[in-house]
């Protein structure tokens, strides 16, 4: 039998209403306390904005800050951007980030990390202009296929069509809206492991057990020609040429395989436009960044990087102790999406629209006036790099913390995050400029497979072995949502271009479709 | 220092002898030939455990063997696994097999036939004479005969304090108590010693239940958070139940398997 409380008595009650009417006293912003100087920074490059600026205490909310940030900047009123602002103490001991929540007194004064007297150092990272809400139920478990999803993905057009390829040899194309299948994608002979749109969202293309790679249309979803073969063991990752680079009329895909060998396929023609050789075991990932270089990753601890043009092998990247895993550039979001922007308009014409996928893809990449793609690498052996194939064959950082193997690492489209999901159950969060440690995602209590940023770089979802998928809000660190409702372990999950949806499949042969 | 190790001591003390290599060299290479003096003129009871020794030897050696053998052969096509996996979890040995779990046991419970199948479906009865003795210290007790001590294996929490002696009708003696099983998955083939936490059910009867005794075919909850199950929403499971294949109060151990 439980025992019964007896209600509160007068007194109780009047010293709780005290004590909550004091804590929300505490709340405010004292008024006596003056001024404070505030030095903004560019997180991306460390670099200045504008003179110190000497700001009243009780006007340092992150809204104004914004506001004075926008007019040191000269944004015009309609092309404001909303910007997050962080501290990070200067000496090096204690390495402290903090997160400005809402104030400055609140994060910086209050906890005494700073006084009126001091000049605050504030690096602030722009925010896109839109906001991804949360995923928060499943809308649709769609059954059909006949074995485990092996890999997802959505069209880079809209949120309302996905593909999957699954372990019963087809792929199949999803309508999201309505949660009905579209097509069915039949012709492989084994499973397919890798799915992939074009960047303009015409095509899609799957990579299988059985050796070959077919492309297929992606509105009517009949296959396009026979099977690329070519490939003597099966295919593990492919990769779009960027919009921008492509001939018109003559898009190129990559293909990685178990054979070591990377090869890049004429689409329209289906033939082998080159073969590239030279890596020693299985060729785990491939990218194709957009300065015209693919990248691949390779069980023979190497990171090699080619030119698309000839492919002449540029560099070789060798660090890692342990077979490489898995390769993110820094403007992944920027490439596959192409000119699909937030604002669902698409340009008009052919010229129109390489010109827009140019200046996006260019928008991304440029820090301090220069194009830099940056590319980060997971390992077997615990470890990820952070590299600037560009300028160096040595890498900008090693990144340090997991526990197990790293299998899945990503770049958030802002650039400012990198989040690596390893087989030790957490997700771990880093610096994308300079790669410093910034938090641990901690709730999964499975291997964590993959993850995906949302396409303002405000959340991220992650799929593990445990049979949930985890929504984690990346400015607090905590878990946002939690989503169970698989009934095995989720491989593969995506989050769709404009932010709507996540798709995610796995060993209980259905695909779910997560909306907010 | 243990006083049989004299050896020890001695070589400690003074090293060992000049030749004790080649002396050990020899008496190794010489052991087959000891062996088999031993093998042909052994009479009688050694003779006998010396065969049956020799010839658990000998299986070891042919498994190892035969161990040797796969690991040198190449094979040229390699052997596709039934269940798909993703290519970041191909040529990776370890991830598949601890997870043969989850996916085999949720197919098993939607077949409906499955659902009330266990491992040992029929027990022999237990009358209450074989499963109680009657105790008869004391004058009231001798009088009346109303107090019980159960002759087989029981489970009891850990929490439990005996009553008082007047009221105490069954006794579960210490000697005969037990507290974990030895619990084998049966599709993995693995088997762990788990603590109990319940018995569940005895199919003899409910009070044999109550008083949590352990005979063939009892199920009982086993505490399986060390073998990290976890459930479709991704919590860890805690309790699973199992059922009692061997009589424990013949063996004087818990074997269990797993109901999946």
């Amino acid at each position: 039998m439980a025992t019964l409380l007896p209600p509160p008595t007068k007194r109780q009650k009047r010293e709780t209403t005290e004590k909550s009417q004091q804590q929300q006293e505490i709340q405010g912003i004292p008024e006596n306390l003056g001024s404070i100087r505030v030095q903004f920074f560019d997180q991306a490059t460390g670099s200045a904005t504008g003179p110190a600026v000497s700001v009243p205490v009780g006007d340092t909310s992150v809204k104004n800050l914004e506001t004075l940030l926008n007019t040191l900047q000269g944004n015009e009123e309609d092309e404001r951007v909303p910007y997050r602002f962080t501290y990070q103490s200067q000496d090096d001991k204690d390495n402290l980030t903090v997160d400005i929540l809402q104030d400055l007194y609140q994060s910086l004064l209050k906890p005494g990390l700073k006084t009126t007297e001091d000049t605050v150092q504030l690096y602030y990272t722009p925010q896109a202009v839109f906001r991804v809400k949360a995923v928060s139920r499943c809308t649709a478990s769609i059954a059909g296929h006949g074995e485990a999803i092996l890999a997802t993905s959505f069209s880079p057009v809209s949120s309302s069509t996905m593909v999957t390829g699954s372990g019963d040899s087809t792929a199949r194309v999803w309508d999201c809206d309505t949660g009905t299948p579209l097509h069915t994608l039949r012709g492989h002979t084994s499973w397919v492991l890798a799915v992939s749109y074009s960047p303009n969202g015409a095509i899609i293309a799957t990579g299988s057990m059985d050796n070959t790679v077919r492309v297929w249309d992606a509105k009517k979803g009949q296959v396009l020609g026979g099977p690329l073969k070519g490939h003597t063991k099966w295919i593990t990752s492919l990769a779009w040429e960027p919009y921008h680079l492509q001939q018109t009329g003559r898009p190129r895909l990559a293909s990685a395989s178990k054979d070591s060998t990377v090869r890049v396929w004429d689409v329209v023609s289906k033939r082998i436009d080159m073969v590239l050789t030279g890596h020693k075991a299985s060729v785990t990932c491939v990218r194709w960044g957009g300065t015209g270089k693919i990248y691949t990753a390779s069980h023979d601890k190497t990171i090699k990087v080619w030119s698309a043009e000839n492919g002449v092998l540029l560099q070789t990247l060798a660090a890692h102790a342990h077979r490489v895993n898995h390769l993110a550039l820094s403007t992944d979001f920027a490439l596959r999406t192409a000119y699909h922007d937030h604002t669902g308009k698409v340009p008009a014409s052919d010229e129109e629209k390489v010109a827009a996928a140019k200046r996006r893809f260019e928008q991304a990449a440029t820090v301090n006036n220069q194009v830099v793609e940056k590319l980060v690498s997971a390992s077997d052996d615990f470890t990820m790099y952070l590299w600037e194939p560009q300028s160096s064959n040595k890498p900008v950082a090693r990144l340090l913390g997991h526990q197990k193997e790293v299998n899945y690492v990503t770049f958030s489209p802002d650039m400012a995050y990198i989040a690596s999901a390893g087989f030790d159950n957490h997700v771990k969060l880093w610096n994308g400029r300079d790669g410093k440690f910034i938090t641990t995602l901690r709730g999964h209590v499975g291997a964590v497979y993959q993850c995906c940023f949302s396409a303002d770089s405000r959340m991220l979802v992650s799929s593990s072995k445990d049979t949930t998928l985890k929504v984690w809000n990346l400015r607090t660190g905590k878990l946002a949502m939690d989503l169970p409702g698989h009934r095995d372990e989720v491989f593969a999950v995506d989050w769709s271009p404009d932010g709507q949806k996540v798709g995610s499949g796995g060993k209980d042969k259905a695909v779910r479709i997560w909306r907010n | 220092m243990p006083q049989n190790e004299y050896i020890e001591r001695w070589q400690k003390l003074h090293g060992k002898r000049l030749d004790h290599d080649e002396r050990s060299r020899k008496k190794t290479a010489r052991e087959g030939h000891q062996r088999s003096k031993d093998a042909q003129n052994l009479r009688g009871l050694r003779a006998k455990l010396h065969q049956q020794q020799r010839h658990k030897e000998k299986i070891q050696m042919r498994k190892r063997i035969k161990a040797q053998e796969e690991k040198n052969v190449k094979s040229s096509t390699e052997e596709q696994s039934k269940n798909p996996v993703p290519a970041y979890l191909l040529d990776r040995s370890n991830a598949t097999n601890a997870k043969a779990l989850s996916s085999a046991i949720k197919d098993r419970r939607n077949e409906k036939a499955a659902k009330f199948a266990v491992p040992v479906p029929k027990v022999r009865g237990i009358s209450e004479e074989e499963m109680f003795k009657v105790v008869h210290t004391g004058k009231k007790t001798k009088k009346k005969g109303w107090k019980r001590v159960i002759t087989k294996p029981t489970f009891v929490g850990p929490d439990f304090t005996r009553k008082p002696v007047k009221y105490e009708r069954f006794i579960r003696p210490m000697g005969l108590r037990q507290k974990k099983a030895n619990v084998t998955h049966p599709e993995l083939g693995v088997t762990v010693q788990l603590p109990i936490l319940s018995v569940k059910k005895n199919p003899q009867n409910p009070l044999y239940t109550q008083l949590g005794v352990l005979t063939k075919g009892t199920v009982l909850e086993v505490n399986v958070s060390e073998l990290g199950l976890v459930t479709t929403t991704g919590k860890v499971v805690w309790g699973k139940w199992a059922q009692i294949t061997n009589n424990p109060e013949n063996d004087g151990c818990v074997n269990a398997v797993l109901l999946v």
